[in-house]
């Protein structure tokens, strides 16, 4: 079944087209991975997909529904999250405070409730406690015991990268969109998160889009690739024959700047 | 073997640090002749510290040099360093920037004398020179400046070279005996209560002031107490922390009953001073907690906060007042809440709606001209048929409790009022802070989109703190029109809301507590915008004092008196992060697998 279709969606900023005509779909259960050069767009893809910038052209459906028009809470509700590529934690607040406040659009209880503390809310904070720990256990015991009560700050960098994770999976997503989520992380600690993405399909059931410039991790990790390049859609279909689709390696090759370092990634 | 050792020595007493001394004096020089010609001297010399040596006034300009002194020889000392060992050096180095320090004020009175600035500087006078002179010719008057000036930057100097304990002692008793000389008005009206007036009979000149004789008591009291209590209150407090947590939780019930009792009782034991500086307290802190969900939960720069106030105030008064010109239903005063509460909320929605869709300073920018707009209409002639322009509303009654009647001639009615809608201020900022909505709060507070993105709904939740703040504004409103009697739209200048602001953020941003103790110190004891503090003589220096400490707070301790502790993380993020890394709980990445 298709949960997301995107249709002729284009967004001019100014007279630079940022995406153009662009077709794409995800089915449900599906792990899609976004690559190109940098500058492709993909990020602003993500932005408009969670509403923070609006389509000049062309339509969202998710599950049936359009998303046009929607704010980035409304869109959240209805069941896609997604993490930042330059990771925006709530730095001050707790961990736990971190994956609580996400599951807002989850939770009813207002002010009467808190005033009155009615049984309701104590029950809603518990539960909302409850499933901030066990999003966070997915990580092992690197968020949990003492840490839950620290600052966001003191983590460490893939640390925050996992915590924008559970944070996103803390608003019970049906869709997840991950940008970059091995940025910045060593070689062990990305295979260990290759693996957390196919756990997050398999035990959370999550469908996922990820955009990810660690062709490793999109090798082992995606049913299918789609390559977006100047705001098209160059390329898609199974990674071995993305890889080796010329157009991909002209895309990618073509860059004077930085061509070398992304040639060697696209063969690895 | 011996030039080594010479080395070493040298670096670890190194020589006055000829800039930085040279920079405090420089600013020592400045602040005395700013202080000296923003007429504190003057406008101070008739209250006495300790009659008859010391007046206020001179004690406006003799605090300078010694502070500065002291702060000009402090270091910071990081962990694991040890701190330099003092000598002489320090005390040099203190009494010149003491020297530098009165050298200014030297200047300034050569200057007086030989040039007239009266026309743009008032108090370039004649009573300035002579005051500054000590009444003796002006030679003299220098001499004794720049002697006094280096004798108190020595002490300030002094003040690091002495060890710890002595100067503990040293800043117990010299602080005792200012507040106490201070406070004068509030102790004996306190001590009058309990029926000790002959205490303050006794120690207190009979125009304000400590005696001699009763300086010296105080001194030797606030040396000898610590000495007999000694280490007990903090070992009883160290007690209490290591109960067991249920134990703990008793014990600070037992204390919060206690002082909730002592709120309730004390008042009754106080005179109208007093009683009338608590009630104008709890009426800022009514608002400060109002403000404190706004500013400090929810990151919104309000800088219209007088508008709910005023709303609040207006509104009790129309509903109440037999003289109110338009609409007069005379309701008593508890219904007149209900609707006050209600139509403040809606007031806060529809100044909120078009205002919330603003970030940052344009936000802070609109809400001024908000606060502003809602003054003009209560004072305009288009709507002076129903809040009677100029001439405001008047004859408002009291609160009628059944026993007794809360107004303003009866202040401690007023205080205790107050007392009860503050605890459910307190109680409301309490639950909501720690609660989804709080939480919410926070979140858009650290990064609105982010928040957003996670599923907050930003335009409603900011909405609703900029509710809630305005219907604890609306109570500080209420109590005021009832207490007060009349009200006029000169009552709800822009300055009060600036002053709940600097309430706000010298108390500590987002902290309950820190939010009172900010009230108890501004408004109790420098004053609010029209009502008088504790310092009564400060009066026309309140906005100057005001100013000044919230450039200092703003310098030394961003995150106020009694700091938030999310707030300190975010201003203080690098010494939290070597904290961490000091106790070992930094967090560090995965090595790479060896293989």
């Amino acid at each position: 079944m298709t949960m997301l279709s995107i249709a002729d969606l284009s967004v001019t900023f100014g007279g630079l087209h940022a995406l153009k005509n662009l077709q794409f779909e995800v089915e449900e259960g599906e792990i899609v991975s976004v690559i190109g050069p940098n500058g492709a767009g993909k990020t602003t893809f993500f932005n408009m997909i969670s509403g923070m910038v609006t389509p000049t052209a062309g339509e969202i459906i998710f599950e049936g529904e359009s998303l046009l028009g929607l704010d980035p809470s409304q869109v959240t509700e209805r069941g896609i999250a997604r993490t930042f590529q330059n990771v925006r934690l709530f730095a001050n607040m707790t961990i736990l405070e971190n994956v609580m406040v996400a599951q807002h659009c989850r939770t009813h209880q207002k002010v009467f409730g808190a005033l009155f503390q009615t049984k309701a809310f104590k029950s809603e904070e518990d539960a909302i406690r409850k499933y901030g720990e066990e999003v966070l256990s997915f990580f092992g015991s690197r968020l949990v015991g003492y840490r839950l009560d620290q600052p966001a700050s003191v983590l460490s960098y893939a640390n925050r990268r996992r915590l924008e994770i559970a944070r996103a999976m803390a608003t019970r997503p049906r869709l997840l969109l991950l940008d970059e989520p091995v940025a910045g992380m060593n070689p062990r600690e990305s295979a260990e998160l290759t693996e957390l993405i196919g756990r997050l399909r398999s035990e959370w059931g999550f469908s996922i889009v990820m955009i990810e410039h660690d062709m490793s991790v999109v090798r082992d990790v995606s049913d299918r690739v789609v390559v977006l390049d100047h705001g098209e859609t160059i390329a898609q279909g199974p990674y071995n024959q993305v890889a080796n689709d010329p157009k991909v390696v002209e895309a990618y090759l073509g860059r004077p700047v930085g061509s070398e370092s992304s040639t060697e990634e696209i063969r690895p | 073997m011996t030039a080594t050792s010479e080395s070493v020595s040298i670096s670890q007493t190194p020589g006055i640090a000829w800039r930085k001394q040279t920079r405090f004096a420089l600013i020592g020089a400045l602040s005395s002749a700013f202080v000296a010609l923003a007429g504190m001297p003057v406008g101070l010399d008739r209250r006495s510290i300790v009659y008859p040596v010391l007046s206020m006034g001179y004690l406006s300009l003799l605090w300078i040099p010694f502070v500065l002194a002291s702060l000009a020889g402090s270091e910071t000392v990081l962990e694991g360093m040890t701190a330099r060992t003092r000598g002489k050096k320090d005390l040099l180095a203190g009494g010149l920037v003491g020297f530098g320090s009165a050298s200014g004020l030297a200047l300034l009175m050569l200057l007086i004398q030989n040039f007239d600035l009266r026309d743009p500087l008032v108090n370039w006078s004649p009573q300035l020179l002579n005051l500054l002179a000590f009444n003796q010719p002006l030679a003299v008057g220098m001499f004794l400046w720049l002697a006094f000036g280096s004798a108190l930057g020595l002490l300030g100097g002094a003040m690091h070279v002495l060890p710890k304990k002595i100067r503990s002692h040293i800043r117990n008793v010299v602080l005792t005996v200012l507040a106490v000389s201070v406070l004068e008005t509030f102790l004996t009206d306190l001590l009058e209560g309990f029926g000790l007036e002959i205490l303050t009979d006794y120690i207190y000149y009979k125009r304000g002031g400590l005696e001699i004789v009763g300086a010296l008591l105080v001194a030797a009291l606030a040396l000898l107490v610590p000495l007999l209590v000694g280490t007990k209150l903090t070992d009883a407090k160290q007690k209490v922390v290591s109960l067991p947590a249920d134990e703990r939780r008793r014990v600070n019930l037992v204390l919060l009953a206690a002082s909730a009792a002592a709120l309730f009782v004390l008042p009754f034991f106080l005179g109208k001073i007093t009683n009338e500086l608590l009630a104008n307290v709890g009426l800022f802190v009514l608002l400060a907690l109002g403000l404190n969900i706004v500013v400090g939960l929810a990151g919104i720069l309000d800088l219209g906060y007088v508008a709910f106030f005023a709303v609040g105030g207006y509104t009790t008064a129309v509903l109440t007042s037999p003289n109110s010109p338009g609409f007069s239903p005379e309701l008593p005063w508890p219904v007149a809440l209900i609707i006050v509460i209600l139509l403040t909320g809606l007031v806060g929605l529809f100044i909120g709606a078009p205002v919330i869709r603003m970030r940052g300073d344009y936000l802070a920018i609109v809400t001024l001209g908000f606060g502003e707009i809602i003054r003009l209409l209560f004072l305009s002639d288009w709507l002076s048929g129903w809040f009677g322009g100029a001439q405001g509303i008047t004859n408002i009654p009291g609160v009628n409790v059944g026993i007794a009647t809360v107004k303003g001639t009866d202040p401690r009615s007023v205080f205790l009022l107050s007392v009860v809608l503050r605890a459910s201020a307190v109680y409301v900022s309490w639950r909501l802070e720690n609660s989804r909505l709080g939480r919410a709060w926070m979140a858009i507070r650290e990064d609105e989109d982010v928040a957003e993105a996670m599923g907050v709904n930003t335009t409603n939740t900011k909405l609703m703190a900029f509710v809630v703040g305005a219907v604890l504004a609306s109570f500080s409103g209420a109590i005021f029109s009832a207490k007060v009697g009349s009200i006029f739209p000169s009552s709800f200048l822009m300055l009060v809301s600036i002053i709940i602001l600097v309430v706000v953020i010298v108390g500590g941003m987002g902290n309950i507590t820190g939010v009172i103790v900010g009230a108890l110190v501004l408004i109790g004891v420098l004053g609010g915008p029209k009502q008088p503090g504790l310092l009564q003589e400060f009066s026309q220096f309140k906005l100057l004092i005001y100013g000044a400490l919230l450039v200092w707070m703003m310098l030394k301790r961003p995150e106020g008196l009694v700091p938030n502790v999310r707030r300190t993380r975010e201003l203080h993020q690098e010494e939290f992060l070597q904290d961490a890394w000091l106790k070992g709980e930094i967090d560090t990445d995965d090595q790479e697998d060896p293989q």
